[in-house]
């Protein structure tokens, strides 16, 4: 008598397996079907991309001056977002450490890490240039809190994984809470900090160059007005500094954490 | 038949790592291949199906020259030459069954292959053979749930999925515990009997090689300096084949399956 | 931090010889420098600075307390930004998994493809979301279509580049044991790479479609679909109330998107 044999599926259940097919069938039509597509237009695309590629190559760097100035700003943006992010970052990993901070604070601490790590940068930029006007204030202050959030958790699970061991033989001296936080767990995550804020600076710049998009200052201000004005060549000029800014950035970034850990 | 002759191969400038090898398997002898590490034991045997390209010399097989071929004429001749590993090589992640009809890769289709539809009678062979082995009721584990006795028979049985004209078991028990690695041997032994095929074996355990095999070729540096019965590999030919390199016992030093360095030497062979 | 590693530096200064303290303060050094560099050439108008906190506290009375007034539309909003993330995660799997397989230097035909396949993935990855919407903006006009692109162009990079690794990790004894049966590349492709990378696969893509939803709440800010473009209208007209509302309802999103894909990661792998 000849045997057979079937791959067994990963889904034992034949109803659930082609259950998943219909929903899975049944969600790309539905999405497919409600996304609002404007033909008409979408059907100019390849013409008009023919048009801006045209115009962008070669790009011009004959403006480079603006293109200096953009960059100076993303830069400085990025320098001083990082500084103060990665210092307030601090107070509030603390606070976010379920080890370290009482209920209350733990909870006001996880709450700020988690709205500033929902809501995109860009999306907090135009709220800050919307708050206190356009410009580069608001670039530093959305980066701050971006920094404030990514740097905050990865250091407040830092924290929540410290040796307790050297928290409780300064404890055991009658050290206050401050003291324990100085002597027995800032050492323990200063490593760590360290190379979270060159990671941090490298994504910072990244970043600032986009937050300008919205008119928080920058590089990304001036590609914006490059694209409004169909300004092509200079526009390419800008993505390929960008470019090329973000690869030795992330060079660097990456060289100084292997120097570091 | 196997014939071999004046086999070289060097890897870049260096020394040889086989120099003028000549060999001939005929029938369906078990043949084991004793030498050191480095003796160029691995790379005789992957010289045979080409996972290692020899620099010069004959292979032929069944009269086929193997030495020259190329795309699809090789893959054709390779499905005819099965190869037991060291390390298993087996998928992990795939069931037992999965693993022993990988065996077929070189003759369904690239559709049957994907859609795990084999032929019926690529099924019945498998489910023989795994009865033979004694590893049926494992057919839709997944390969990383055996012990490593049950994987080495999963090994040889995709390598018999292949109906190959010669075996080749590249330090087969290297890998494995004392007990078990005698009855891999013992069913290596007993398999070319029942089928009729050649079997080369690549070992370092003599006293293995001399219960289990009827002919016995040493290795050193590359050249062959022992082909003999068992009844003739005496005291004076070990210290030929393992005199001031290493003490004959290192077959318990290869730690099992996962070692790193077996799957960097695999990189190095099939890069050349 | 700066300060924290100075005084740090000074506690424990046995450990390190003379050189590395040199080095650390040189380094010191030059961080003070910039950010004083920074600080008196960046182009900010000081009393703003401290008038800030004020205008921040007024934009956040404004806005309270949020209007639910518009919430069917954000609703709708969400889901094509839903749609856009998921739909883009898909479509780029069909392109990252050939750029990642010619990217790997374990399975990559030759050099050449080898150079294109890096050159694809840099240049995906160094150019953000936003600024691919905002070129395919301008290609094919205001829409869902460029935001879809625009996640898919930085999702390339970034699932190629990850799956790229993978591939390069694999064990190798599996590919050479297909070899020896005679199979063909593709089979062995089948048998003995897609197995193994299987489950880095599913991470990558999980982690790409959670970063793709936040991704493309903003979108719309360039015109490139979801709820940006609510958020962008609402800003222009003042009105205030239904940015919160939106803004509560990014919050929301993003929370559901974590906890499902912390749900996946566990369920697959």
């Amino acid at each position: 008598m000849p045997r057979t044999w079937r791959k067994p599926s990963f889904i034992a259940n034949p109803f659930l397996r082609y259950g998943l097919w219909l929903v899975v069938l049944a969600y790309l039509f539905w999405a497919f079907g409600s996304l609002p597509f404007n033909w008409e237009r979408i059907a100019e695309g390849l013409p008009r991309a023919a048009r801006i590629f045209g115009s962008g190559f070669p790009p011009s760097f004959e403006r480079g001056g603006l293109l200096l100035t953009g960059f100076k700003e993303s830069f400085q943006i990025a320098i001083l977002a990082t500084l103060l992010g990665v210092a307030l970052s601090i107070p509030f990993a603390v606070m976010a450490a379920r080890n370290i901070a009482p209920l209350p604070v733990y909870l006001f601490g996880r709450a700020v890490i988690i709205i500033s790590r929902s809501f995109h940068p860009v999306i907090v930029a135009i709220l800050f240039v919307a708050a206190v006007g356009f410009g580069p204030l608001a670039g530093v202050l959305t980066l701050t809190l971006y920094s404030i959030g990514f740097v905050g958790k990865l250091l407040a699970e830092e924290i929540e994984e410290i040796d307790w061991g050297q928290v409780e033989a300064m404890k055991a001296t009658g050290a206050g809470y401050f003291s324990i936080l100085i002597y027995a767990v800032f050492p323990q995550i200063l490593p760590r900090q360290v190379g979270l804020s060159m990671y941090q600076l490298d994504s910072n710049l990244r970043a600032s160059a986009v937050v300008g998009i919205v008119g928080a200052g920058g590089i990304g201000g001036t590609l914006m007005n490059a694209f409004g004005r169909y300004d092509y060549d200079f526009a390419f000029a800008i993505l390929l500094i960008i470019i090329a800014v973000i690869l030795v950035s992330e060079g660097i970034s990456g060289w100084v954490r292997k120097k570091i850990w | 038949m196997l014939e071999i002759s004046k086999l070289v191969k060097r890897y870049g400038h260096d020394k040889p790592v086989l120099q003028d090898l000549d060999l001939v398997v005929e029938g369906s002898s078990v043949v084991s291949i004793v030498g050191a590490s480095g003796a160029g034991k691995s790379t005789m045997l992957r010289c045979i199906n080409r996972l290692v390209e020899p620099t010069s010399g004959s292979i032929r097989l069944n009269g086929n020259e193997l030495v020259k071929l190329r795309g699809a004429a090789l893959r054709r001749a390779r499905r005819k030459i099965g190869m037991v590993f060291q390390g298993f090589n087996l998928i992990d992640r795939l069931t037992v069954m999965e693993n022993v009809l990988a065996g077929r890769l070189g003759y369904v289709s690239l559709y049957q292959a994907i859609s795990r539809r084999y032929p019926k009678q690529d099924i019945e062979r498998a489910f023989t053979l795994m009865e033979r082995v004694g590893i049926a009721h494992y057919a839709n584990k997944r390969a990383d749930e055996l012990s490593g006795g049950e994987r080495q028979r999963v090994g040889v049985v995709r390598a018999l999925m292949q109906e190959p004209e010669i075996l080749l078991a590249d330090e087969p028990t290297a890998s494995l515990d004392p007990r078990t690695s005698e009855q891999i041997m013992k069913l290596l032994q007993s398999l070319a009997s029942e089928l009729s095929l050649p079997v080369l074996i690549n070992i370092h355990n003599v006293a293995q090689a001399k219960t289990y095999t009827e002919r016995i070729v040493g290795l050193r540096h590359g050249n062959m300096i022992f082909d003999g019965s068992p009844a003739d590999f005496t005291k004076d030919a070990l210290d030929a084949i393992y005199g001031g390199i290493e003490a004959p016992d290192d077959e318990i030093t290869e730690p099992p399956g996962a070692n790193p360095k077996q799957g960097e030497q695999g990189v190095a062979h099939d890069q050349t | 931090m700066v300060d924290q590693t100075d005084v740090l530096a000074d506690r424990i200064w046995q450990r390190y010889d003379r050189k590395e303290r040199l080095i650390r303060y040189a380094v010191l050094l030059v961080t003070v420098m910039l950010v004083y560099w920074a600080v008196r050439d960046i182009d900010i108008f000081w009393p703003w600075v401290w008038d800030a906190p004020n205008q921040i506290q007024n934009l956040g009375a404004r806005m309270w307390p949020p209007d639910p007034r518009r919430l069917e539309q954000i609703i709708g909003a969400m889901i094509e930004t839903v749609h856009i993330a998921t739909l883009a995660t898909m479509l780029t799997i069909f392109i990252a998994l050939p750029v990642s397989y010619i990217a790997a230097q374990n399975t990559t035909p030759n050099r050449a493809c080898l150079w294109l396949g890096r050159f694809i993935l840099v240049s995906s990855r160094s150019v953000n979301t936003i600024i691919w919407a905002l070129l395919f903006v301008a290609i094919f006009g205001p829409g869902v279509l460029a935001g879809i692109l625009a996640i898919m162009f930085r999702s390339i990079g970034f699932i190629g580049k990850l799956m790229g690794e993978a591939i390069e990790e694999i064990d190798r004894r599996p590919v050479e044991a297909m070899e020896a049966t005679g199979a063909s590349k593709l089979k062995v492709i089948a048998y003995a790479v897609v197995p193994q990378v299987m489950p880095a696969f599913f991470a990558i893509v999980i982690l790409r479609w959670d970063i793709n939803i936040r991704e493309s709440t903003v979108l719309g800010l360039v015109g490139a679909g979801g709820i940006g473009v609510l958020l962008q209208g609402s800003i222009d007209t003042f009105a205030w109330p239904t940015v919160a509302t939106i803004l509560i309802a990014i919050v929301i999103l993003v929370l559901i998107g974590e906890t499902i894909t912390s749900i996946l990661r566990r369920k697959v792998i």
